[in-house]
């Protein structure tokens, strides 16, 4: 049997397991199974399939689906709420900061070194941040299961 | 022989017409896109179950994808079907859990079992031939690739046409068929293995 006949022969047999055959594939099917190592595989795939056929995905407790939209609906909701929460703690955080280190590098009392070393630290935190949301912005486009398929 | 699957044990969506539902969501009703969550909430667990191998992995994943969905329904097409919609969004969260997953080292082995017996035989003396072959048939699928098994659920558990399936993977015609032949092979040589 050549490479491209044994192909057609598993293709018929997966339509033949699966009850898809068609037309004339019935007796194509059935003249592959003139030869001994055609009736052997479909023999062995026809065990496995009958053994499939007699399990069922297992089901979890029947009250979980009673729950279920309430359980989207709150998760969609709380999501909502992070999102604003997260929004609003970034705004004040980013103006306590700027508020802080204008302070400082307006009081004249400050030794200007730490002037120096506070805006310096308050720089480098920025772009560590900065970096980070890129970072992850550039990773939920470019990666294909990050990414919600439409 | 026709092997179908057992009806009782389908988990496939049904074919329904959800055009006005969606228009309705899309409109900002909540209630309408709680009428088309229940209509799939479990086809939508049972498709997250058989990639994660997880009771409740599959019902965070298939909530999460109800989520996306819901933030992105304004960007879907009329006329398409809103299960193969949204069972994209939820493959690619449940691959994702995988990847996230593969860093943890979790073994599959130590979670609920996956799979459940639907019939017996009445011959007792086949019958336990048959609860033998089942038993490792069980744990094979169990242990078989994530991608793998999902095809073997989608036609044999769920009962999808080969068409279905390639519309719901985005693959060709002839793709499912080797999926499913490699698959179904890969579970007969781990059994012939442990015979």
């Amino acid at each position: 049997m050549t490479a491209m006949e044994r192909d057609r022969f598993r293709m018929l047999m997966m339509k033949a397991l699966d009850g898809e055959l068609a037309g004339s594939e019935h007796s194509e099917f059935e003249n592959f199974l003139r030869e001994k190592e055609c009736q052997q595989e479909w023999h062995a795939f026809r065990k496995v399939k009958e053994a499939t056929m007699d399990l069922k995905l297992s089901e979890p407790v029947p009250d979980v689906w009673d729950g279920y939209w309430k359980g989207v609906y709150n998760r969609t909701e709380r999501g909502i709420a992070w999102v604003l929460v997260t929004l609003g703690a970034a705004v004040l955080f980013a103006w306590g900061a700027i508020e802080f280190v204008s302070e400082l590098w307006t009081d004249s009392q400050v030794p200007l070194i730490v002037r120096i070393g506070i805006f310096t630290l308050a720089g480098g935190l920025f772009l560590l941040f900065f970096s980070v949301i890129r970072e992850r912005w550039f990773a939920s486009r470019h990666d294909k299961y990050k990414e919600v398929q439409r | 022989m026709m092997y179908e699957p057992n009806e009782e044990a389908t988990m496939k969506a049904a074919v329904r017409n959800d055009e006005a539902v969606i228009r309705r969501v899309q409109a900002g009703e909540k209630d309408a896109y709680g009428e088309l969550v229940r209509a799939y909430m479990q086809p939508a667990y049972y498709s997250a179950l058989a990639l994660l191998g997880s009771h409740d992995e599959a019902m965070d994943c298939s909530q999460q994808a109800f989520i996306r969905a819901w933030q992105s329904i304004r960007k879907f097409e009329a006329g398409r079907s809103f299960f193969t919609w949204y069972y994209r969004i939820l493959r690619n969260l449940c691959l994702n859990r995988l990847r996230d997953r593969a860093t943890q080292a979790r073994p599959f082995s130590t979670m609920v079992p996956l799979f459940d017996v639907v019939s017996t035989d009445d011959d007792p003396a086949r019958d336990t031939d048959r609860a033998l072959l089942r038993d490792r048939v069980r744990t094979a699928l169990e242990e078989l690739r994530p991608e793998e098994r999902e095809i073997i659920v989608l036609r044999d558990f769920d009962g999808y046409s080969y068409a279905e399936i390639a519309a719901l993977l985005e693959i060709p015609h002839g793709t499912v068929m080797s999926r499913l032949y490699y698959a179904r092979k890969h579970l007969k040589d781990m059994l012939e293995e442990r015979t």
